[in-house]
């Protein structure tokens, strides 16, 4: 059974509650269609779990076959380190269709970061470092593409249909209350 | 599932196409680790499938100085469009004619479906098994098995010794 080899800690990207029962960590690739869908997905699992469910994600660009994904990411990182991951994350999958240094622009300009240091971070290749750590805790955790989930760890090996998912995190829940 | 050639064993030689008009020995290889893997087809229908994977971890696998090949019994026209497809950088080998032989010769072939297991080689620099696994026929095996034997044989090598690989894929 494939098990997530980096815990995960403050230095990645999480949204919800540190002390949730269930944490769901995503591998992802911001051109991939698939992981388009699941971004759907998570949200409503979220809303779904509230504040049982912690959800964190992890860049795994597929570069060769989504020339995208790595600037992409790369402009999400860019946000990220001026505290508006997230908003990025979102932008960039909502807007999926219509990647490329214009969206990255515009929503870099959204959220009042500066262009200039957009640019220098894409042409620097700033966060690539940190991409490429994930792309290989990734790939030594076992991920074998995009999207793969990891639930408390482990990963979760059913399709990444909300209804597979649902049951999984649900699984995990009823272990926890049950040794609680 | 077939049973594959364990680790220990000789790696059997074989001569194959890698382009229409191109052949590859496996001894060509000596001297550096290889990274042979079987797959059933081409043009797998997933994101980021076996082959497509491997060609995004090639630097990795380079850490340790090693080569990659896949292996089908897609024929060479259908490797060349796909390889280009997918933009890969490591070369495909067509086990076209006689079908499948060099994937019976690893224990690596269903005769029922008529095409290789997904079976993963780590061969040494003297073309000697050093690690293998079988994965499910619908389960990519993604890299992390393959990373681990490089590392071990590195290690391996470092020591001296011949030991095989402790680690087990999954």
């Amino acid at each position: 059974m494939a098990t997530l080899k980096v815990p995960v800690t403050q230095n990645d990207h999480i949204q919800g509650n540190n002390d949730a029962p269930v944490t769901l960590v995503e591998y992802g690739d911001y051109q991939c269609p698939f992981c388009g869908r699941a971004y759907y997905l998570i949200k409503q699992l979220q809303k779904e779990y509230g504040p049982q469910l912690r959800f964190a994600f992890r860049n795994f660009p597929l570069s060769e076959m989504h020339p995208l994904a790595e600037p992409a990411a790369e402009v999400a990182e860019f946000a990220g380190a001026h505290g508006r991951f997230w908003e990025m994350h979102d932008g960039l999958y909502e807007n999926q269709d219509s990647l490329g240094l214009p969206l990255f622009v515009e929503l870099s300009d959204d959220l009042g970061l500066p262009e200039t240091g957009l640019r220098r971070a894409l042409a620097d290749h700033q966060f690539l470092p940190k991409i490429r750590a994930d792309f290989l805790g990734g790939v030594r955790s076992g991920v074998n593409g995009t999207p793969t989930f990891f639930i408390n760890g482990t990963r979760h090996e059913g399709s990444y249909e909300y209804e597979d998912l649902a049951a999984d995190i649900d699984a995990r829940l009823a272990r926890q209350s049950k040794a609680a | 599932m077939a049973s594959i050639l364990a680790p220990g064993t000789q790696a059997p030689d074989f001569t194959l196409n890698v382009t229409p008009d191109q052949k590859l020995s496996l001894k060509e290889m000596r001297g550096k680790p290889t990274v042979l893997f079987f797959y059933p087809a081409d043009w797998s229908p997933v994101c980021g499938d076996q082959t497509s994977l491997y060609n995004e971890v090639l630097p990795e696998f380079q850490k340790y100085e090693a080569e990659v090949v896949g292996v089908s019994v897609d024929g060479a026209w259908c490797h060349a469009a796909f390889a280009k497809h997918q933009h890969l950088h490591y070369p495909l080998l067509a086990d076209f004619e006689p079908k499948g032989a060099v994937a019976k010769a690893y224990g690596a072939y269903r005769n029922n479906d008529g095409c290789a297991e997904r079976a993963l080689f780590v061969l040494d620099e003297d073309g000697k098994i050093f690690w293998s696994y079988c994965s499910p026929v619908a389960v990519n095996p993604g890299a992390d098995g393959i990373l681990q034997a490089l590392e071990d044989l590195q290690h391996a090598r470092k020591n001296n010794g011949n030991v095989e690989s402790t680690s087990h894929a999954k």
